[in-house]
């Protein structure tokens, strides 16, 4: 993957120095150990659950330390339709969550309103959130929820830590 | 009582009142004029042979091609004689309104509630009639009517609260 190299070796052959950059290092620690937020809207919480308990052990991926409060997490999974009337609400724990911040959509309501062509169904929670992965499935089973977890991890691996700001999103912060 | 004794026995008291009886398959739904609604319902849960002691829910069903549009579906059960009946009123469009029961049932509250949210029909003498799905600044109407479109008037794609975190 391109973390580490290997330098010098001691005289036991053991790695005596490993070089990597400060970025890598940073996105290797943020994608071990993302914090989920229970955010259960509907069937798909079930799989969601099933996913963290001991036959699929989400653990596994540091995705597993499920939080009850968004001030405590940097992952949250919108799992199930999402209703009108419910929107203001994941909208004010989005933005509750400190940064950095993740947002996989699971199953088809989240990420398009499904069959709920309704009046009072969200036609997809990236209408008012942004969504870094969308796991497709009615329900997702916990493998596909995992397929879309190491997507998110790889995606971390990608992402830029130290980068200059650009001029108009330090306007932006002063306004 | 047999549903056929429950039907004529409402028939004997509520001559005026009483529109029709239908049984089937075990059900007995009854139909009274809007105005006898309340008198029939005390009678129900007050009638010693009748003795409806529990509602089990209050519905509304919309027929758009009516005359008398609206239909409001009470249903009762009586715990100790083990017998149901629904009982069924019709209202019409511009004068959507039925005397409540929560007088008489204390559960029939929030039911009446959902009612009016969805379809718009008001209930006299209710303690707090307002909406109980919908917010209570919601303005496009009553969903579930039948010329109210399905994907509703833009409600569901409108987001004034992003306007306030940005």
């Amino acid at each position: 993957m391109g973390l580490i190299q290997l330098g010098r070796r001691d005289k036991d052959g053991a790695p005596d120095v490993i070089t990597t950059t400060v970025e890598k290092a940073v996105n290797w620690a943020r994608k071990g150990s993302l914090w989920p937020m229970t955010f259960g809207l509907a069937c798909c919480a079930i799989e969601m659950i099933a996913a963290v308990s001991s036959r699929y052990d989400m653990d596994r991926y540091g995705a597993g330390v499920f939080r009850a409060s968004p001030r405590q997490s940097d992952l949250m999974i919108v799992a199930g339709t999402v209703c009108r009337r419910m929107a203001p609400v994941i909208r004010k724990i989005y933005d509750q969550m400190p940064e950095p911040k993740y947002v996989i959509a699971m199953g088809s309501c989240a990420t398009s309103g499904n069959i709920y062509d309704s009046y009072s169904v969200v036609q997809g929670v990236d209408r008012f959130v942004p969504v870094d992965i969308y796991v497709p499935g009615c329900p997702p089973t916990p493998e596909a929820l995992f397929d879309g977890i190491l997507k998110l991890q790889e995606r971390i691996m990608q992402k830029r830590v130290f980068v200059k700001q650009p001029e108009q999103v330090k306007a932006g912060l002063k306004a | 009582m047999s549903l056929q004794q429950l039907s004529e026995r409402l028939q004997e008291h509520f001559a005026v009142g009483f529109v029709k009886a239908v049984e089937w398959r075990g059900d007995l739904a009854v139909t009274v004029t809007r105005d006898t609604l309340h008198e029939v319902a005390q009678f129900l849960r007050d009638d010693p042979a009748m003795d409806f002691d529990y509602i089990v829910h209050v519905s509304s069903v919309d027929w758009p091609d009516d005359e008398e549009r609206f239909e409001v579906v009470y249903e009762f059960y009586s715990i100790r004689k083990r017998h149901r009946i629904r009982l069924k009123t019709r209202v019409p469009e511009s004068d959507c309104i039925v005397d409540s029961l929560t007088d008489l049932w204390k559960g029939a509250d929030f039911m009446e509630r959902e009612v009016y949210d969805m379809m718009g029909i008001r209930f006299r003498h209710h303690p707090d009639l307002r909406r109980i799905l919908m917010p209570d600044d919601y303005t496009e109407g009553y969903p579930l009517r039948k010329d109210f479109p399905v994907r509703g008037k833009g409600w569901r794609d409108t987001f004034e609260f992003l306007d306030e975190t940005r």
